[in-house]
């Protein structure tokens, strides 16, 4: 992949209008909204609250099912750059069934929603699920498999290393941060669900140790996501171990879908900068042992 | 931001299935734009603003079964002024509404006559019973009335009151009411689109422009931060009059 800035899973995803728009505005691959067995509406409102530093969100996982899905995915592909499903299930038998079901240039396994039950990261915080449901999509799936992982654990390089036993091509890091916020004239939580992600600049910092913990541990790519907001941001992931970058949060921003662009070409202009190309920046940070 | 509590002060009952609620915050909110209005413990839905401190319901689901139930004292959460309202633009301005639609297009029609610009509205509603805002129209300038029933001025939708006016007349035209309503106005102004702003409805989720559950095919405007008010050229060869999504993403 020459460009190696990505629209999130979650972020714009639900409609191939969407994912389309994102790669006509710079993005070098696109990651669709999570896509399971059944259709689901998610979680009640308020599914998204702007909290300090960043965004709490607690969407439950709505999609259509992957039955009402591969339509969108055909269109976000004619924008010309790869389409990556996210895929959700309660099994590896689930997993399966909806990676068979679609048709995409890959799939990133969702094993680190933290707010829907049965799914994500109540599956994805356990290294043997990990393995094995990354193993039973690899064996049943002809395109790159991705794994997404939380960082809700003690070890998260523990997640990484059993997704690259179960032969993932490439680890996906960071999902939300499990977090909560509270009304306090009404002393209710805010989210319809109570509890949700925290995503945006406030996690970042954890972001780039995580990353750097797993570019330390596995050999497969690891792509960077979590707060990033800036070239400088995805500088910094890069120098951390990331191969590429993944943008979810920052496109609430005011510059929009513009935020591709201005991200890959602040990077490029890093790079022309330093004399570097890519490839020498990723990891740039382990010299300093 | 966070919601903010919006004590309710005022409840004006306007028909039997819609209501006022005034508030004690008010609103720097331009005519169009709307509120995330957060029923607690039920769901957090989209409203235009009808006042600078207050919002027009009609009872219509769950969340708005609930807002009917709250009283004087009660308050509900709520985020914004949001997304982009109405540009007020020329000397003469028509504005056409259909039932609730009335509740933003009364905010702009007083905003315009406060500037000196003519106002004229064409209100559709089913039957004389659901009108809403006859005096702020009419205050505002002059008002055409058409009903379904023929209970009162026109018998026949918002469009039969276009045919008693030359739409070429009117430097601009505004839209709010139901889907078909708007399509089929913006497809009785031929060439005439880039002058027609509307206020459209789509599943807003999470009103900052981020979760793609307003996204509006083929090219993925996004109502929630780029409209709800969007130029009558932008949505032609749209789903906009032909479909939309559900919660799920869904087409329905």
């Amino acid at each position: 992949m020459d460009n190696p800035v990505m629209l999130a899973a979650g972020i714009l995803g639900t409609t191939g209008a969407s994912l389309k728009r994102a790669v006509l505005s710079g993005a070098g691959a696109v990651v669709t909204k999570s896509v399971g067995v059944a259709e689901r509406e998610g979680h009640r409102g308020p599914a998204v609250v702007q909290v300090e530093g960043g965004l709490l969100n607690a969407m439950g996982l709505p999609n259509p099912s992957y039955r009402h899905f591969q339509e969108e995915i055909d269109i976000g592909r004619d924008g010309g750059a790869p389409v990556i499903a996210s895929i959700f299930g309660s099994s590896p038998a689930e997993f399966v069934e909806v990676a068979t079901g679609l048709e995409a240039d890959g799939f990133e396994l969702n094993l680190s929603c933290p707010h829907a039950e049965r799914y994500g990261a109540e599956i994805g915080c356990e290294v043997f699920n990990v393995e094995v449901i990354t193993r039973a999509v690899k064996e049943s799936a002809s395109v790159p498999v991705w794994v997404k992982l939380t960082p809700n654990v003690a070890e998260i390089s523990a997640l990484g290393l059993a997704a690259e036993r179960g032969g993932a091509d490439a680890i996906v890091a960071i999902n939300t941060l499990r977090a909560m916020a509270i009304d306090v004239e009404s002393c209710r939580p805010i989210l319809g669900n109570r509890f949700g992600g925290l995503s945006g600049p406030a996690i970042k910092p954890v972001a780039v140790k995580c990353v750097y913990d797993l570019a330390g541990a596995v050999k497969i790519p690891v792509i960077g996501v979590g707060g990033v907001s800036s070239w400088e941001d995805a500088c910094e992931m890069i120098i951390a171990g990331a191969r590429g970058v993944q943008v979810g949060t920052a496109l609430g921003n005011a510059e929009g879908y513009g935020i591709f662009r201005s991200i890959s070409e602040g990077l490029s202009i890093y790079l022309d900068r330093k004399g570097m190309a890519l490839q020498e920046l990723v990891g740039a940070a382990r010299r300093f042992p | 931001m966070r919601p903010k509590d919006a004590v309710i002060t005022e409840i004006v009952s306007e028909t039997p299935s819609v209501r006022t609620l005034r508030f004690e915050i008010t609103f720097d909110a331009v005519p169009g734009q709307y509120l995330m209005v957060w029923v607690r413990g039920v769901d957090e839905v989209p409203m235009s603003i009808s006042y600078k401190n207050g919002i027009t319901v009609q009872k219509v689901g769950e969340a708005t079964g609930a807002i009917f139930d709250l009283k004087v004292g009660d308050s509900l959460g709520v985020r914004g002024p949001l997304g982009n309202g109405f540009t007020l633009l020329g000397e003469r301005i028509l504005l056409v509404g259909g039932g609730v639609g009335a509740a933003p297009l009364a905010l702009l029609g007083e905003a315009a006559a406060a500037k000196g610009i003519e106002v004229t509205t064409i209100l559709g509603i089913r039957g004389c019973d659901d009108l809403i805002f006859r005096e702020r129209f009419e205050g505002a300038g002059d008002l055409v009335i058409t009903t379904d029933d023929g209970s009162m001025g026109i018998c026949g939708r918002a469009s039969a009151g276009l045919s008693c006016l030359d739409l070429e007349d009117y430097d601009q035209i505004y839209l709010c009411g139901p889907e078909l309503m708007m399509a089929d106005v913006i497809g009785r102004c031929g060439g005439m689109e880039a002058k027609i702003q509307a206020s459209i409805d789509r599943y807003f989720k999470c009103g900052l422009g981020i979760c793609g559950s307003c996204s509006i095919d083929p090219e993925g405007i996004r109502p929630c931060v780029e409209g709800p008010v969007i130029r009558g050229d932008r949505l032609v060869g749209t789903e906009f009059g032909r479909y939309k999504r559900g919660p799920s993403g869904r087409k329905r």
